[in-house]
């Protein structure tokens, strides 16, 4: 079948809300339809059986079902996951649980560590020792294992972790622990670290393989069902999971490996982001998703999202780093902080004014929802300087009431610092984008990238109001607010391509001892590896090799990646190696370090298929002004007073519509707010595109 | 002030706290010293023309921060204002101008803005060599600890002090990581100072002094506010520790009144002949960071919120130890200092204060050759694990198992330590019951077995304390176990010094266990069977 018959269906199944997409050679079709936590894939069927219906389709024409899930990061949030054992080398039954051995909060002495999955009862030992080389110093104990076999199945696991020291150095060890407790127990589970995350430090790789065998029973129970109910429609099109790395994966490699499907509809709005991008021509991109809670900041560079190792889970100090718990899994790097809609307000011992990251949920929500809130939120804010049009909140579900919001911020912030309620707003409103710009900031600082050269972009609800002033404050000169962006995490789930990532450690340093064929096997082994996991999935379509080494100079801690070249390596390849690090080098941290070794720790293969390039976006005709639909008063906290705003409606705008700033683009879910810096116009396919005005450069 | 300039100092502030974290995660990143990488041990922060620290990075250690905010004002009195020029460093690891003993360096560079002096970065790290004796406490002088840097250009207008670079690198058994190390510094201040200036050039600001005097009028005044709601009083406290070969006894008084608080530590024993002792600004640094644990932990440091705590010592006590005695191993009692303010502010503050615990890092320096991976020759390590005892008790709370407090590093990853060395840790994992008993229990300390897969003896440089005197509980919390060094042979050994340990035994550390808060009985079933079950008591 030709790309052009295809009819693809997404879904992203949320806490509150499954967003259903479906995409036809005629256009996009979108649902929302409510969550079952009980049964998620009812939900899902319900709202595939709705859309389905909209487009006069069959369950039987879709060829292509993709589909992501905060499952596995909810069951690991609210302690829902299978009871699992773990079984670690004598004399490291605790590594779970010693962690860091550091407070995630310096000055506060009352903190509480996450509790870890596996709680100390479950966690057993056996003898057996690898050394740092991958060398046997103790041999495994096969009748001690066998002996605890019928312990585990006595303490009631559903699960199995295997995590052993230096297991990344050789695998052996676990491999046979993993054949004997199969045998005793076959109907349970078992996860091995070295095949979940074959990397150097224990913690992370038994907290990820602890994960991995938590999640594990949920998620195949629930995919099961899901393939099962998916037969019974007669659907016979490819399914696919989404991945936290922003990839798509075979329903065999998701059974084999849910810890990779933690955080994916995040990674789904990193990937339509990516992808308008790409619609746009733009190399560079800040990817910009504000909503209630929080917002969530990803660099885009040449159409690929960051990605990174290292993600926690679980936070129990919100945001705070070193809270929750450790994952190593491929993940699409973003910085998420509490700066949403409804992030709460209040004043700091130093009389501050401080934004979230607590949040005022749903309910009793903002002051201004009138459902019993006095805190003053975010939104709160934006209602007092005239940003949200109080009637036609939410697509007119709600109306707001700006005088609550009023007091709300006179008595937490304006009585205190003598401001007006006015004041306080715009207080609120500039230290919230302040905190955004500055994780975007320390985002970028940590790539080593130069912010102001990009364009953003910028979606979920709450993101167009504060887009503007974000930009501003970063020296961003373009930003756009697409079209669709309310269920952006399942459209970018269609632009997806298959993939696996595999990351082994394996240190070489970078000199004469180098051993080029050593490396150019274990590679190969990986590439191999990764092909049988994508091709599961994905046809015979062309597949895409990225490999790269996590190199540093030797004694240090942290590794830059740099793409290794296509095929054998040879002693040949070693000073473009060494010069490829040292520039990269240069550029993030100012100077090289002369006469240092150079190593590489880590090996990474990532296998994909090549997605079709998304088609650009329609080209802008000519443009021209638009006919403001009305005006309203805007609090200008730069000139203390309120100014009249000219109001457009996104609906009246045409492709070429000229607004310029500041204005307001008011639709049915959200507001645009153009401010005085940019003018915005309407491009060929509907977004809105804001430049910076040639005299504010 | 006008609501707008209030608005805009406020983020101003903001930024400067991102902007000294960058200039921290920087250092962090880029260091060769693995108790940097790997656990953190660092400060970084930002200081105005007058010395003032007005903002610092929320990482790193204790000990080097507070120490850290009193080196610059050394730096500006050894290298004038007007005598300093953009792309200058200066460097020094002077224990009494720096942050305590000569493994910390520490590097201040000055920032220029548009062609005019608006600020100074500093930071410091600990590196793992210096020389000499090596880190531990065997030094009967400071000379004896290794390399002394007095205060010295480390670059000058962006050319970097070779000499001085040689010097460092031929006093170090590790000069391609101590050279590297030192780079890191500079660079993390060269970060600090690029992003600076964005901020400066965003806000039309030439200067940073109106922010400084917002800043640090708005932090004391917190403290200061926070102070008059507690019990004006004075209230004493003692505590005895191992010491070197001694045992040493600690005094403190804390007065709260009106100015603030004093904690005074007349009566503390006199300087001792090894490297234990503490220059006044590491004690000074440890006791303001107890205090403000106490008192005001949600008030970011800087020379305002420091500005309401005093600290006293007497010359030639062990915690105002003058030159030239040794102090490298001057946290083992500096650490010491939170639990002794602890101890003055239990009586009046009951319900905020925790029992004693470690307190004092138990980290494990060793030394040796060995033949690396792939490697023919035999080659040096030097390594210290970063490892920690239970911390005490807490009003409420049970004491945290092998956690780091005061301290704020992370542990060492025992792979990543197995990778350097050719030690093998045979065992790491709690060390059950070594809690105090009490209404809320100390946490747990670890026991851990070492070896070598090497047919070579290595040396242990033993820095460990509360093995004669535990962590006491308090409230009628019992005492936490003591901390315990030996081989699996059954040789005890001391907790201090440097040890041979020969091929073949198992080195054998017990690190202690927090002491119990509240009375035993008071504590609920539930706890005790959960205690039980999981063999934590």
């Amino acid at each position: 079948m030709s790309p052009k018959m295809q009819i693809r269906l997404a879904a992203d199944i949320g806490g509150t809300f499954t967003d259903i997409v479906l995409e036809t050679p005629h256009g996009r079709l979108t649902r929302k339809v409510l969550t079952t936590p009980h049964a998620p894939e009812e939900g899902v069927m319900t709202g595939i059986g709705l859309i389905l219906a909209d487009a006069g389709l069959a369950f039987t024409d879709v060829t292509v079902f993709v589909h992501g899930t905060t499952l596995a990061t909810n069951a690991i949030i609210e302690r829902r996951g299978a009871l699992t054992v773990l079984v670690g080398t004598e004399g490291f039954r605790d590594v779970l649980e010693i962690g860091t051995e550091s407070r995630f909060n310096q000055y506060d002495i009352m903190i509480q560590k996450p509790a870890p999955l596996v709680p100390r009862t479950a966690r057993f030992t056996v003898p057996e020792r690898m050394d740092a080389r991958g060398r046997v110093q103790r041999p495994l104990d096969e009748d001690a294992l066998r002996a605890l076999a019928p312990r585990l199945r006595a303490a009631g696991a559903e699960a199995i972790a295997i995590a052993f020291m230096h297991a990344y150095a050789n695998p052996d060890h676990e491999r046979r622990a993993g054949e004997i407790l199969a045998e005793a127990l076959p109907d349970i589970p078992i996860s091995l670290s070295s095949a979940v995350c074959p990397e150097v430090r224990e913690y992370e790789r038994t907290s990820t393989t602890v994960a991995n065998a938590y999640v594990q029973p949920l998620m195949a129970g629930y995919l099961g069902r899901l393939r099962q109910a998916l037969d019974a429609q007669s659907f016979h099109g490819a399914l696919y999971l989404v991945t936290s790395g922003g990839g798509l994966t075979s329903l065999e490699t998701a059974r084999q490996f849910p810890v990779r499907l933690v955080e994916s509809g995040p990674a789904g709005g990193a990937i339509f982001a990516a992808q308008c991008a790409e619609r746009l021509a733009e190399d560079r991109v800040l990817s910009f998703d504000m909503g209630g809670t929080t917002a969530k900041i990803c660099l885009i560079e040449q159409g690929q999202p960051a990605s990174s190792r290292v993600f926690e889970v679980d936070r129990t100090a919100r945001f705070m780093k070193g809270s929750g718990l450790p994952l190593r899994i491929p993940v699409i790097e973003m910085v998420e902080i509490g700066a949403g809609g409804g992030s709460l307000v209040h004043l700091d011992a130093m009389k501050r004014v401080v934004v979230g990251p607590e949040s005022a949920s749903s309910v009793p929500g903002p002051a201004c929802y009138g459902l019993g809130g006095t805190r003053p939120a975010v939104t709160d804010a934006d209602v007092t300087l005239g940003l949200i049009q109080p009637e036609a909140f939410a697509g007119g579900s709600m109306t707001l009431q700006p005088e609550r919001a009023a007091i709300a911020l006179q008595q937490a912030i304006g009585t205190t610092l003598g401001l007006s309620p006015e004041m306080a707003a715009h207080a609120v409103y500039e230290i919230v984008c302040e905190n955004m710009a500055s994780a975007a900031r320390v985002h970028a600082a940590e790539r080593g990238a130069v912010i102001g050269t990009h364009t953003m972009i910028a979606f979920g609800g709450a993101a167009p109001l504060h887009a503007a002033r974000v930009a501003e404050k970063l020296g961003v000169r373009r930003l756009v607010v697409p079209s669709n962006a309310g269920v952006g995490s399942a459209v970018g789930f269609l632009a997806a391509p298959v993939s696996f990532e595999i990351v082994r450690s394996c240190p070489v340093r970078l000199n004469a001892g180098f051993d080029t064929a050593t490396i150019t096997a274990l590679l190969e082994d990986m590439t191999e590896t990764a092909r049988d996991m994508v091709q599961d999935g994905a046809d015979a379509a062309a597949l895409t090799i990225r490999r790269g080494g996590f190199m540093r100079y030797v004694g240090q801690g942290h590794e830059i990646i740099v793409s290794l070249p296509d095929g054998p390596l040879t002693p040949d390849d070693l000073p473009a190696l060494r010069a490829a690090f040292e520039a990269e080098y240069a550029r993030q941290f100012e100077r090289v370090i002369p006469n240092a070794l150079v190593e590489i720790l880590n090996w990474s293969v990532c296998v994909s298929t090549t997605p079709a390039k998304p088609e650009p976006f329609a080209p802008t005709p000519a443009r021209r002004g638009a006919a403001p639909a009305r005006t309203r008063r805007l609090f200008d906290g730069a000139r203390g007073q309120f100014v009249e705003l000219a109001v457009y409606d996104r609906d009246d705008m045409r492709p070429g519509s000229l607004v310029p700033g500041p204005a307001l683009i008011a639709e049915r879910e959200t507001t645009t707010y153009v401010s005085a810096r940019f003018d915005a116009f309407i491009d060929g396919s509907g977004n809105i595109v804001m430049d910076m005005k040639e005299t504010a450069q | 002030m006008n609501a707008r300039s209030q608005i805009d100092l406020q983020i101003m502030w903001n930024r400067l706290i991102a902007v000294v974290g960058e200039q921290a995660q920087v250092l962090i990143r880029t260091a060769f010293s693995p108790i940097v990488r790997e656990c953190e041990d660092i400060s970084a922060g930002i200081f105005d023309l007058r010395g003032r620290m007005i903002a610092q990075a929320v990482t790193g250690t204790p000990g080097h921060v507070n120490s850290m905010a009193e080196s610059v004002g050394h730096f500006l009195r050894h290298f004038p204002i007007e005598t300093m020029k953009d792309g200058d460093a200066y460097i020094t690891n002077d224990p009494w101008m720096g942050t305590g003993h000569l493994n910390d360096f520490v590097v201040t560079t000055p920032a220029f803005h548009r062609g005019k002096l608006v600020g100074l970065f500093s930071c410091t790290s600990h590196l793992m060599d210096i020389g000499g004796l090596g880190c531990g406490p065997e030094g009967t002088d400071v000379l004896m600890e290794g390399l002394s840097i007095p205060m010295l250009k480390l670059i000058d207008q962006g050319r970097v002090n070779e000499t001085l670079m040689a010097m460092i690198r031929t006093n170090t058994r590790l000069p391609i990581d101590t050279e590297g190390d030192t780079y890191s510094l500079a660079a993390c201040n060269d970060v600090g100072v690029r992003a600076l200036r964005a901020m400066m050039d965003e806000f039309a600001i030439d200067t940073l002094e109106p922010l400084a005097d917002f800043i640090i009028e708005r932090s004391y005044n917190a403290v200061v506010e926070k102070i008059a709601a507690l019990p004006r009083g004075t209230w004493s406290y003692d505590m005895t520790i191992d010491g070197y070969d001694t045992p040493l006894t600690l005094r403190a008084r804390l007065t709260i009144d009106a100015d603030g608080v004093l904690v005074d530590y007349d009566g503390s024993d006199p300087v001792v002949p090894r490297g234990i002792n503490v220059p006044l600004a590491y004690t000074k640094a440890y006791t303001v960071f107890g205090l403000a644990c106490a008192i005001a932990p949600d008030v970011p440091n800087n020379a305002g919120s420091l500005a309401a705590y005093r600290v006293t010592a007497p010359a030639g006590s062990v915690l105002n130890a003058p030159h030239p005695a040794p102090v490298s191993s001057r946290h083992i009692v500096g650490q010491m200092l939170p639990d002794m303010v602890f101890g003055c502010l239990r009586t009046p503050l009951p319900d905020r204060i925790p029992a004693e615990g470690t307190s004092c890092l138990w980290n494990i320096t060793v030394r040796g050759n060995w033949a690396p991976a792939g490697q023919d020759t035999i080659q040096a390590f030097a390594l210290a694990i970063t490892t920690n005892g239970g911390t005490g008790a807490r009003p409420g709370l049970d004491g945290l198992s092998a956690t780091a407090f005061p301290s704020g590093v992370h542990g060492t990853p025992i792979e990543i330590a197995e990778i350097q060395c050719p030690l093998i840790f045979w065992r790491k994992e709690f060390r059950e019951g070594s809690g105090g008993d009490g209404e809320t229990r100390g946490g747990l300390g670890q026991i851990m077995e070492i070896g070598s897969t090497e047919q070579r003896p290595f040396e242990l440089l033993a820095a460990f304390d509360r093995i004669k005197y535990p962590p006491r509980g308090a409230a009628g919390g019992k005492d936490g176990a003591p901390g315990c060094i030996r081989l699996a042979g059954g040789k005890e050994l001391a907790g201090k010094g440097l040890q041979i340990i020969p091929p073949d035994e198992t080195l054998i550390i017990m690190t202690p266990g927090g002491g119990g808060l509240g009375a035993p009985e008071a504590r609920t079933e539930a706890h005790r069977q959960a205690d039980r079950k999981g063999g934590y008591a």
